[in-house]
């Protein structure tokens, strides 16, 4: 089966055309929109939703609002993203509560989708928040199906009401509205009307299910839909919708490894939100739906970021040979300390990059508090020198010193201070380089960096993650790339970044970074 | 409501031009990923289709569609779709994910085979999952079979396995279909579990066939699971349901030629009768109607 592995191949292929490209041309997004798009075919998107997803993307990245650091097929991976998070997360929302008990929540859905499960894991869940369930047996079709339900019912310490038998006895919509009264003369809080499973196309069943929620009214109809369906999903979602109507969509079987690419189209094509998760079978594998981890698993983002890194080579597997040499010969100059600041810059600025991640909102505060055009403002005063004074900052007396500060529109004080965190900089790098742990100013010491031992190899290729976790991986790969400027041990250590840490750069790391650029 | 969509009225309606152009090929690969095709199937269908047509010069929508159809029929039908079952007692495993129709398949199966003059008895070997050996036993009543249920609550599956291949040997009884829980792939534990299941099986007599069955409705997640299903219990045949629905199952080409498994049954509701022999013929057809 393809896998978005594939997809990495193929555009890191097309991105070696691609780089060093600023602006964006129709064929430039056409050949990554085009991978992106079989990889969502091959995510099981349906194809009217992968058209309609394609066409926004592809208007957006040939719009203005475009990011001019990061190359045309990394601009567009990260549309996509940003795209699938917004439409996936788009309505969400928390369980709607009746204002007047009981609560009625109706599960709607395919056989197999695994309403009867998800009825117990609700049950389970609203218990433990103090609430007073009820289960309401009302597939009187499959065999032992109320059975089932009185079994989970148990094993969630929960009431089940099943006045029928089942098994071909019994009318489901009696039962239902039954039930509210049931609920209320025993004072139940919520009631679970599990229903029997039933076809989009079987307009009778699709008739049975609107009048069990005609007679109930319920604040919830949660349709239910298994994560490994395919093209079928927009068709479903769509009867479904059409003739019982839902309020909520419930993903199940995400423990399995398909995809999941339905829940683009479900959210896509009917605009309800996803709320939950069901991620196996025991009755506590259930948990609110999380978009950006949707998204990372239907576009694999794991993969993404390992190509972006790739595909950044924000330095040449030479540059990193040669700048490795310079910190173990004591020769790094400001001229590579400029280069290296550039680099950082190239990677699409951190906050883009980092805005990528999973989880990434957390970090939104310091990112926003990023600011690149401090690089830019040190680019400006190093660039105001003279190659001489490049290679010896020893040679910057006063006078100097206020011709390139002059120069740069920037004060004396800012060129010392340059100055001063390049010497710290280049006296750390050193350090690392022969294979000793360097004193971070505003860090302390830093585990775990004892490893640099001024490797000349250029930054690994296979040195992305391992982890089976798309998010961590993505994060974990994301810290690499960003502190694989410089040796091949000391990962960015210039900047007070922490090799690859899993989870991707502390405030505190983000804090250190500020502070060599000046700003904090 | 959701009605099944025709591939046969999507190409009559494109293909009602004189001409087969971009745009042509462009609704046919439409049609062909709609179908659960996938990328990659789509693709080859396609560039056969192309030779096709180059080759014989039509241009008319009604033989483009018949094209496809005998293309899709000549593809599916390079496999065996008869069920082996000369041993005796000749033991069915059925396996697969949650949800797909197994434990419903079985009591189809029972009365197919029990209609054609065999005798049958049913293991409920499914002792993970709530009232699932009740559920079996309802339909061995229905198909008028004899059903061993587990003897002990949350019974070892491999051991109630064995005791359905003793209840035959013991009883004579022709065939044997074993119910198994459901079990997503990705579960280690669980897909060893189903090996042991057969080697345990295999003490007695040699597994007859292993069915895997697949929800129609599965997108290209179903080769994931036909391919580890196969490693972890030697498939040799594959049961196709929900067929009454919307969805095509057209997943199970690239199954069918990546695995060499062929699939020998198709469910089409979930009533009793509701189950036939693989046809290749008039799956093509439904495909393309």
């Amino acid at each position: 089966m393809a896998t978005f592995s594939d997809l990495s191949s193929r555009l890191t292929d097309s991105l070696k055309n691609l780089r060093g490209k600023g602006k964006l041309s129709p064929a430039d997004v056409d050949g990554t929109v085009r991978e992106i798009r079989r990889a969502l075919l091959d995510a099981d998107v349906s194809l009217d939703v992968v058209k309609d997803f394609t066409g926004r993307v592809r208007e957006r990245a040939l719009g203005d609002d475009v990011s001019k650091a990061l190359n045309p097929a990394q601009q567009v991976v990260q549309i996509v993203n940003d795209e699938l998070v917004t439409i996936l997360g788009g309505e969400q929302r928390r369980l709607e509560f009746a204002k007047k008990p009981p609560t009625v929540i109706m599960l709607a859905g395919l056989q197999g989708a695994g309403k009867t499960t998800l009825a117990g894991k609700l049950a389970k869940y609203l218990a433990k928040d103090k609430h007073t369930p009820l289960l309401v047996a009302c597939d009187l079709q499959r065999p032992n199906a109320v059975n089932q339900l009185q079994v989970v019912g148990e094993k969630a310490g929960v009431a089940v009401f099943a006045p029928e038998p089942g098994n071909g006895v019994g009318d489901p919509v009696k039962v239902a509205k039954q039930s509210i009264k049931y609920a209320q003369d025993k004072v139940y809080d919520v009631v679970i009307i599990d229903t029997a499973g039933r076809l989009g196309v079987d307009a009778e069943l699709m008739k049975q299910a609107s009048d069990i929620r005609k007679a109930t009214d319920p604040d919830e109809v949660l349709f239910v839909i298994d994560a490994m369906i395919g093209q079928d999903a927009i068709a479903t979602a769509k009867a479904f919708q059409e003739g019982v109507d839902f309020t909520g969509v419930v993903l199940s079987k995400l423990d399995g490894d398909a995809r999941g690419g339905a829940a683009l189209s479900v959210v896509s094509s009917t605009g309800r939100p996803i709320l939950f998760a069901s991620t196996g079978e025991s009755l506590d594998e259930f948990e609110p739906f999380y978009p950006d981890r949707m998204a990372s698993r239907i576009l694999d983002l794991g993969d993404i970021l390992t190509l972006i890194e790739q595909a950044q080579e924000a330095f040449d597997a030479d540059e990193a040979t040669k700048m490795a040499e310079k910190f173990k010969t004591d020769t790094f100059t400001l001229n590579d300390f400029l280069s290296q600041m550039q680099q950082l810059k190239k990677m699409g600025s951190l906050k883009n990059m980092m805005g990528m991640l999973p989880g990434a909102g957390k970090m939104k505060d310091q990112l926003d508090n990023f600011d690149e055009k401090e690089i830019t403002r040190t680019e400006a005063i190093i660039q105001s020198m003279t190659p001489a004074e490049r290679d010896n900052t020893k040679l910057l007396n006063g006078s100097r010193r206020l011709r390139i500060a002059k120069g740069s529109g920037m004060t004396v004080t800012d060129v010392n201070a340059l100055v001063n965190r390049f010497e710290q900089a280049a006296k750390m790098m050193k350090t690392v380089a022969k294979g000793g742990v360097p004193q971070v100013p505003g860090m302390g010491q830093m585990a775990g960096l004892a490893h640099g031992k001024g490797r000349s190899a250029a930054p690994a290729k296979k040195k992305g993650s391992k982890s089976g976790n798309p998010a961590k991986r993505a994060a974990e790969n994301a810290g690499l790339a960003v502190a694989a400027s410089g040796s091949g041990g000391a990962s960015g250590a210039g900047f007070g970044l922490g090799a690859g840490k899993p989870g991707g750069p502390t405030p505190e790391e983000l804090d250190a970074l500020q502070k060599f650029l000046g700003k904090g | 409501m959701a009605s099944k969509w025709s591939l046969g009225a999507k190409l009559k309606g494109m293909f009602g031009r004189a001409t087969i152009d971009d745009e042509t090929w462009d609704d046919l690969e439409s049609t062909l990923l709609s179908a659960d095709f996938g990328p990659d199937v789509a693709d080859q269908v396609i560039a056969q289709m192309r030779d096709m047509v180059a080759k014989s010069g039509v241009t008319d929508s009604a033989d483009v569609v018949r094209l496809l159809r005998e293309l899709l029929e000549e593809r599916l039908a390079r496999f065996d779709t008869t069920l082996k079952l000369s041993e005796r007692p000749a033991v069915i495993l059925v396996v697969g994910v949650n949800g797909v129709g197994k434990t419903t398949t079985i009591g189809k199966l029972a009365r197919f085979i029990s209609s054609a003059g065999r005798s049958v008895v049913v293991g409920a070997a499914d002792t993970f999952r709530a009232a699932a050996v009740d559920q079996l036993a309802t339909w061995a009543e229905r198909a008028g079979v004899e059903v061993v249920r587990p003897q002990s609550d949350g019974q070892d599956p491999a051991s109630v396995a064995f005791q359905t291949v003793e209840f035959a040997k013991n009883n004579g009884t022709d065939i044997v279909i074993v119910d198994t829980a459901g079990r997503l792939q990705t579960k280690s534990g669980l897909m060893d579990e189903l090996s042991k299941i057969r080697r345990v099986i295999e003490k007695q007599v040699p597994v007859s066939e292993v069915l895997l069955v697949l929800d129609a409705t599965t997108g290209q997640n179903g080769l994931a699971q036909a391919e580890a299903f196969l490693e972890h219990a030697g498939v040799t045949g594959l049961v196709l349901t929900k067929l009454d629905g919307s969805a095509k199952g057209g997943f199970v080409l690239a199954v069918q030629e990546r695995t060499g498994i062929p699939v020998k049954l198709v469910g089409t509701g979930e009533g009793l009768g509701d189950l036939s022999g693989f046809n290749p013929v008039s799956f093509a057809a439904q495909l393309v109607e």
